[in-house]
């Protein structure tokens, strides 16, 4: 009487693939409203890969911006849950949608004189800024999407990141929705 | 008074100057609420004060912050009116939270208002502080701190209107005492505007027509109802759709009473603890309609199989409740006497004689049982508990052997007739959502039934409940054990009872130090004496001790996270005597439907 289709673990079986989704919520700006979202994360057990939150173009409205896993189910959960919270004005799955997403990092890299023109080289490749720099340090900042800033990082390692602070990813759909 | 009088009476108050506390008071008189059940302390002694003036409301004075929420969700689930609860900051909050959680599992309508340190104290570990926002966020529907006046009104009016819309639920609302202090002008808004709230109760015609397709293919269909159809007070509804069917009937601990067990298609509880049929049943339907219920883990013991032939419909107002353990075929989001009634218009009847004729069949075959003779039995209390009552009562339990027991062999026949706690399982339930009942109900007998362990638990409040005189039944089942935690421990392992049995106290001596009358029944011979005058006496309270078999199991049993075919059915009547001699023991029957 096995039967998978009926049980809501089916991930317990392994045949149900956990896919990244960005999703979107719109929040009232309200005393405890981003507690409430991450405190329902914490509480059911979902993952949080990167969450972020900020002001919108409506001064009573917050934007928040989570990257999260799961197998078709549990993300359906997720954003039910999210709908279900008294604060929660509209939750949208990106995933399914074409959105333009973006992603900060400052990174403050050991540099020495002859690794420095390098470096700057590697920063102009991806569009990087540099924001500071010392006698043994350049910080740089870049901006694009998580693979962008991963191949970034990936680039400096070598040359000893001393330290790293990512934003997280942020995202709007797109207003085109056919293929580009 | 009336409550059109009340609100009459206050629109004078509209426009005027007041504090919080007047504030708080006047919008509890405009939201209709009859009682509040509440303690008293410093952060809320302004609130109180303003109570003094103010005698439209009854407000009970609890012996404990527990039992006030308890109170309150027996008042709720007795009346379908929301429940108050009224304490004051830190200590007074957080002996609200098992209450709050409780009320959050089981959807139940209640309003929590809690004092809190003034504003420019809090986070500074004051005396009596305690972040009860931060603590209740994941049990409450919602909850709000209160941090200016002019916001006082329109939170408490969204607060009722949260608590008792949607999926109902618990919302409490804490209130710093120098913001009850401050003064503005009073003016109760006429309706709550919400953007980011807007329940779904119509019910999509779409998929309300795709569930009629099914049901009308169905040979074998299973109808398996839950609070749901209680809280939208759909019984009637119900009783149209299965009697149109022809459909047998399953409820869940929380469905009891939603449909009558004096039908022929009721087939009792379903779940760990359900009828034997029920749950044969729901293993061999091949339509299951769903009805306000969630498919909770002690109704499916194991999700794979559970109704695993069938296809399914899950008619509820909560969308997360819908493919959250189980997946189903037709979802349908919607208010269940409203889309009920949709539903009730497209099914055609088909001819479903032939199952009901396998399900009468298994009824005798394998009926609820229990064994008569010299011992007194839990069983036999219950039974005839509802033969005496023929239903006609408010029965609140606790958690345990008894819950089941009462929900195995009571007769259910009204919607709001059980109240119990289902979701959390909190033992010391009874007492005091007995008491809460018993203030809202006063057109039937409420009775509560608990056992050893959980009376304990909240026994205080028997002080409350004979200085009002409530006219309660407050039956004791001791078995002188935590009997559901025995019986496992009897059960899957090994026998090796682990901090079980309980020493008691003189149950009879305690109630008379309260107040109440007493009695004490020891054989089955004096059970059906004790209930009738039990039943009869209407000046205040009477408590009746039960001293019942010590070990006795709940049958059947579907052990956890099992399937129908693992379920543990009564044992035989036989029994090998000292001398070897084989004994058939007689049993007592009982068959729903």
């Amino acid at each position: 009487m096995a039967k998978t289709a009926n049980t809501a673990s089916a991930k317990a079986n392994g045949e149900e693939k956990e896919q990244k989704h960005t999703i979107s919520i719109l929040v009232e700006n309200k005393f405890g409203a981003f507690n409430r979202i991450a405190g329902l994360f914490a509480a059911k057990g979902y993952n949080i890969d990167s969450l972020t939150v900020g002001p919108t173009e409506e001064g009573d409205i917050s934007r928040m911006t989570v990257v999260t896993r799961g197998d078709d189910q549990i993300i359906e959960q997720i954003t039910k849950q999210l709908n279900k919270l008294i604060d929660t004005i509209k939750v949208v799955d990106l995933t399914f949608e074409s959105f333009v997403e973006r992603e900060l990092v400052l990174i403050k890299v050991q540099s020495t004189t002859e690794s420095r023109s390098e470096i700057m080289q590697i920063a102009e490749i991806f569009r990087a800024k540099v924001v500071d720099i010392s006698s043994k340090t350049l910080t740089l900042e870049a901006t694009g999407s998580e693979q962008k800033v991963d191949a970034i990082i990936a680039m400096l390692k070598p040359f000893g990141v001393k330290e790293l602070a990512r934003t997280g990813r942020v995202a709007l759909k797109r207003e085109f929705q056919g293929d580009v | 008074m009336p409550h059109s009088k009340v609100h009459n009476a206050n629109h004078n108050h509209f426009g005027k100057s007041m504090t919080g506390s007047e504030i708080f008071v006047r919008c509890l008189i405009e939201e209709g609420v009859e009682v509040v059940f509440g303690y008293p302390g410093g952060a809320i002694i302004g609130v109180y004060d303003a109570l003094v003036d103010l005698s439209d409301i009854n407000h009970v004075l609890v012996r404990h912050e527990q039992g006030a929420t308890h109170a309150a969700e027996g008042y709720a689930k007795a009346t379908g009116k929301p429940g108050v609860v009224l304490v004051t900051s830190g200590p007074g909050a957080t002996n609200t939270v098992t209450g709050i959680a409780d009320a959050y599992m089981d959807s139940v309508p209640i309003v929590v208002f809690s004092g809190q340190v003034p504003l420019k104290l809090i986070g500074n570990d004051a005396f009596q502080e305690a972040d009860i926002v931060g603590i209740t966020r994941p049990i409450t529907k919602h909850n709000y701190l209160v941090k200016d006046v002019r916001d006082l009104a329109r939170i408490i009016k969204e607060a009722f209107y949260i608590a008792t819309t949607g999926r109902p639920g618990p919302v409490l609302v804490d209130l710093p005492k120098d913001v009850m202090a401050q003064k503005t002008i009073f003016e109760y808004p006429k309706s709550v505007h919400l953007r980011s709230y807007n329940p779904v109760v119509e019910g999509h015609m779409k998929q309300v027509k795709k569930a009629a397709d099914l049901i009308n293919g169905a040979k074998r269909p299973v109808l398996y109802v839950g609070g749901g159809v209680i809280n939208s007070n759909a019984s009637a509804e119900l009783a149209a759709l299965a009697e149109k069917l022809q459909c047998p009937v399953t409820t869940t601990l929380h469905g009891l009473g939603s449909f009558s067990e004096n039908n022929p298609l009721s087939m009792g509880m379903l779940g760990m603890h359900g009828t034997w049929y029920s749950n044969v049943a729901v293993s061999y339907c091949d339509v299951l309609i769903a009805v306000g219920a969630r498919f909770d883990d002690r109704v499916t013991g194991k999700v794979e199989a559970f109704a695993a032939e069938a296809k399914k419909i899950h008619i509820d107002i909560d969308p997360s409740a819908i493919s959250k353990n189980v997946m189903v075929d037709v979802p349908i989001v919607g208010d269940v006497k409203k889309v009920l009634k949709k539903l009730i218009d497209l099914v055609q009847p088909a001819d479903t004689s032939d199952w009901l004729k396998t399900i009468d069949q298994w009824k005798k075959e394998h009926p609820l049982r229990y064994k008569v003779g010299n011992a007194l039995r839990a069983q036999y209390v219950i039974h005839k508990l509802g033969e005496i009552t023929k239903g006609n009562a408010v029965v609140v339990t606790d958690v345990g052997q008894h819950q089941m027991w009462t929900a195995q062999f009571f007769n259910w026949v009204h919607a709001r007739s059980h109240i119990t706690s289902g979701g959390l399982g909190t033992m010391g339930f009874s007492l005091p959502a007995a008491m809460g009942a018993a203030f809202g109900r006063k057109d039937l007998p409420v009775i509560s039934i608990s056992g050893d362990g959980g009376f304990q638990m909240n026994v205080q409040e028997m002080a409350t409940i004979v200085e009002h005189k409530l006219p309660m039944k407050i039956f004791l089942i001791n078995n002188g054990f935590l009997g559901m935690v025995r019986q496992w421990q009897e059960l899957f392992w090994r026998r090796r009872y682990s901090h079980v049995e309980l020493y008691n106290p003189d149950f009879v001596k305690l109630a008379e130090a309260y107040g109440a009358r007493a009695s004490k029944v020891t054989e089955p011979g004096q059970v059906e004496g004790a209930i009738r005058s039990a039943m009869e006496y209407n000046e205040g309270p009477v408590f009746v001790e039960f001293a019942v078999a010590k070990e006795d199991n709940v049958y059947p049993m579907i052990p956890a996270g099992q399937t129908v075919n693992e379920m543990l059915d009564t044992p035989e009547p036989v029994a090998v005597t000292a001398e070897g001699d084989v004994a058939v023991e007689e049993m007592m029957i009982l068959t729903k439907g």
